[in-house]
C-alpha cells in the first residue's frame, strides 16, 4: 500500500461535532415485485459507532438493496433500522438523508455545478451560512488531498479518481453521523483504487465516522473493514472480523468466497498488523538487527512471506510510517495464524445480533 | 425588390404580426408542454400514448386543421394559435421528455440520496440538465410555427403569409418575393438566436463555458 497522501494535521471539525452513530438492523426484509425470493431476507446486525464495515457478497446478493434501505432510497417491507437511538422511519425522509453521507460508484457529481457548489449541496440544504460552507469546502478538499483551486472547476475537468474524491468530500460535507458507500472504488483503475482505499482508511482514522460500504471485492473488504458482513441470496451468512471469517467460515459459500482453503490467498487478506495483534502476548523486540529486512504494518502477509523467503534472516522488522519498531514477524507467526489458528478453534461464533 | 422598398412599412407591420403570432404560440405551447412533458417523463407508460397522439396531430395537414378549428374559434388569429400550438406539442414534449429522461440516473440518485426533495431535485438538477434539449425543441417549434404560420394568413390570422397569398392572387411577384424574403429572414434569424441560447445552455450544463 502507498503512503497516505493526506497531511492535514488539524482536525476537520471544530465545535459542532456530530458524533458518529451505530447502525442497527433488525429483521430487515425487502421484496421486489416479480422477485421469487426476497432481495433481502430478515437481516439483522449491529454496526458499532465508529466502525468501518463492509457488506460483502456477489452481485445480486442484496447488499446494495440493504444499504439503500438505510437511507430509505428503498423502503423495507419488514424490519426496523436505527441510526443511533433513532428509528429511521420516525424522521422525515429528507431530514434523515441529510444526516447520512452517501457516496456511490458512479459518483453522480452534478455536471453543471462547480466543485464548490457540488460539495455545498447538503450544507446549503441545511441552511448553513456562506462563510461556514466556504470554510468547510476548503477543509474538505484538503482532507481528500486536492488543492483549493479545484473549487472553481467543473466535474468534467477532473479525472475519475479526483471525481471520486470529490464525491467523498461531498458525502462528508455536513459532517454526517454515518457514511454509506456503494462500491465507491469499483469504477476506478487499480492504482487509483489502492490510493483511494488508503485515503479512506486515513479519513476513517481521523474522523471516526461509522462507515458501511458495499463491495463485491473480497480483497477490498479484508483490506479496509474492521468487520465484514457477508450476504448470500439476501441472507446474512456471517458477520465478523476478517480474521474470524477466514478462520471460521460459516459455510462452504463463505469458504469459497474468501478462498479460505487457499493459503496464499489467505495470506494476501491479512495485514502484518493483524498478525501482530493476533499474537498479542509477545511484546515488541527492542533490539533491532540492522541486517533484518523491514516491513510495514499495513503490508499484507503474502508480501511478508515473499520478503521472508528472500531475506537471509528468519524474521522481519515491522516498522510503521513514523519509524517506530512495532515488533518482529517470523515464519512461526505466519504458520500460527494460518495453520494452527484454523485447526485450533472451530467453536461457533458469538452471536452478533442486536438486542433491541 | 421594388415592392419591398416602397412598402417597407407594410412589410414590417406584417413581420411584426408574424413575430407576435410565433411568440404567442410558443408561450401557450410551452405552458402545456412543460407540465405534460414532466408528467410523461415520470409516468413512463404515458410516453407511448401521449407521443403517439401528438404524432398523429402533427400529421394533420395545416390548412385542414385551420379550417376544422374555424367553427370553434371563428376566423382570425385564435384558430391559428390553437393549431400551431398543437403542432408544436410534439416537438416540445418529445425533446423535453428526452432531456428529462436522459439525465444520468446516478446524478438523480445522488441528489435524492443527499436529501433533496422532489422539487429541489427538479429545479437544481433535472431542469438545468434537460434545458439544452428543451431549447432545441423550442427552436424546432419556433421554426415550424414561422413556416406553417404563413398559411394562417389564409384564415385571416395576418402575418407574412398575407403577402404570399395576395401576391399569388394578383400575380405580383415582387410581393411574393418580399414575403418569402421576410419569412426567410425571420426563420434564419430565430434559428440563429435560439441556437445561440442552446449552446449557452449546453456549455452551462457541461460546466465551464456557460
Amino acid at each position: 500500500m502507498e503512503e497516505p497522501v493526506l497531511t492535514t494535521p488539524q482536525p476537520i471539525h471544530d465545535n459542532e461535532k456530530i458524533p458518529s452513530a451505530e447502525i442497527v438492523c433488525e429483521g430487515v426484509t425487502k421484496h421486489f415485485p416479480g422477485g421469487a425470493k426476497p432481495a433481502v431476507d430478515h437481516v439483522s446486525f449491529r454496526v458499532a459507532a465508529g466502525d468501518l464495515v463492509a457488506l460483502l457478497g456477489p452481485s445480486g446478493c442484496g447488499k446494495t438493496t440493504l444499504l439503500k434501505m438505510i437511507n430509505r432510497l428503498y423502503e423495507p417491507d419488514e424490519g426496523r433500522i436505527w441510526i443511533g437511538k433513532q428509528e429511521i422511519h420516525t424522521l422525515p425522509v429528507n431530514q434523515l438523508r441529510r444526516q447520512i453521507g452517501y457516496a456511490i460508484q458512479q459518483v453522480g457529481l452534478f455536471p453543471h455545478m462547480t466543485i464548490r457548489k457540488n460539495i455545498a449541496v447538503v450544507p446549503r440544504l441545511l441552511g448553513w451560512s456562506r462563510e461556514k460552507i466556504e470554510q468547510r469546502s476548503q477543509d474538505l478538499l484538503e482532507l481528500v488531498g486536492l488543492p483549493a483551486s479545484y473549487l472553481t472547476r467543473y466535474p468534467r475537468q477532473l479525472s475519475g479518481g479526483e471525481q471520486q474524491r470529490i464525491g467523498l468530500a461531498r458525502a462528508l460535507a455536513a459532517d454526517p453521523a454515518i457514511l454509506l458507500m456503494d462500491e465507491p472504488f469499483a469504477a476506478v483503475d487499480a492504482i487509483n483504487r489502492e490510493r483511494l482505499q488508503g485515503e479512506l482508511l486515513e479519513i476513517h482514522r481521523k474522523l471516526h465516522k461509522t462507515i458501511l460500504f458495499v463491495t463485491h471485492d473480497v480483497e477490498e473488504a479484508f483490506h479496509l473493514a474492521d468487520k465484514i458482513i457477508i450476504l448470500q441470496a439476501g441472507k446474512l451468512v456471517q458477520h465478523g472480523t476478517p480474521l474470524e471469517i477466514i478462520m471460521q467460515p460459516q459455510n462452504a459459500f463463505v469458504e469459497e468466497l474468501t478462498g479460505a482453503n487457499n493459503m496464499l490467498r489467505r495470506l494476501s487478506l491479512f495485514t502484518v498488523q493483524s498478525a501482530l495483534e493476533a499474537r498479542r502476548n509477545s511484546p515488541a523486540q527492542s533490539r533491532p538487527f540492522p541486517e533484518q529486512a523491514v516491513i510495514r504494518p499495513e503490508d499484507d502477509l503474502r508480501s511478508a512471506l515473499a520478503q521472508l523467503l528472500e531475506s537471509s534472516g528468519d524474521a522481519l522488522q515491522v516498522i510503521n510510517a513514523s519509524e517506530e519498531l512495532l515488533g518482529e514477524l517470523k515464519f512461526e507467526d505466519l504458520r500460527a495464524l494460518l495453520v494452527e489458528g484454523a485447526s485450533r478453534n472451530q467453536q461457533p461464533e458469538q452471536d452478533e445480533l442486536p438486542h433491541h | 425588390m421594388n415592392y419591398l422598398i416602397t412598402n417597407f412599412g407594410y412589410v414590417s407591420l406584417l413581420f411584426g404580426q408574424h413575430v407576435r403570432l410565433t411568440l404567442i404560440v410558443l408561450f401557450f405551447s410551452l405552458l402545456i408542454a412543460l407540465p405534460l412533458g414532466a408528467l410523461v417523463s415520470r409516468v413512463r407508460w404515458l410516453q407511448g400514448p401521449v407521443l403517439g397522439v401528438l404524432g398523429i396531430v402533427y400529421t394533420i395537414p395545416s390548412l385542414s386543421l385551420f379550417v376544422l378549428l374555424i367553427p370553434l374559434f371563428g376566423l382570425g388569429a385564435a384558430p391559428a394559435i390553437v393549431a400551431l400550438a398543437a403542432y408544436a406539442q410534439l416537438l416540445l414534449v418529445r425533446n423535453w421528455v428526452t432531456g428529462l429522461t436522459t439525465v444520468d440516473p446516478a446524478v438523480i440518485e445522488a441528489a435524492r440520496g443527499m436529501g433533496m426533495n422532489g422539487w429541489q431535485c427538479f429545479w437544481q438538477v433535472e431542469f438545468p440538465l434537460a434545458l439544452p434539449m428543451l431549447l432545441a425543441g423550442v427552436r424546432l417549434a419556433a421554426l415550424s410555427s414561422i413556416g406553417i404560420g404563413t398559411i394562417a394568413a389564409y384564415i385571416n390570422a395576418g402575418g407574412l403569409g398575407v403577402l404570399l397569398f395576395q401576391g399569388v392572387v394578383t400575380s405580383n411577384y415582387g410581393k411574393i418575393l418580399a414575403g418569402s424574403l421576410a419569412v426567410s429572414v425571420l426563420a434564419i434569424g430565430s434559428n440563429y438566436l435560439l441556437r445561440f441560447l442552446e449552446r449557452r445552455a449546453e456549455g452551462f450544463r457541461q460546466g465551464g463555458t456557460g
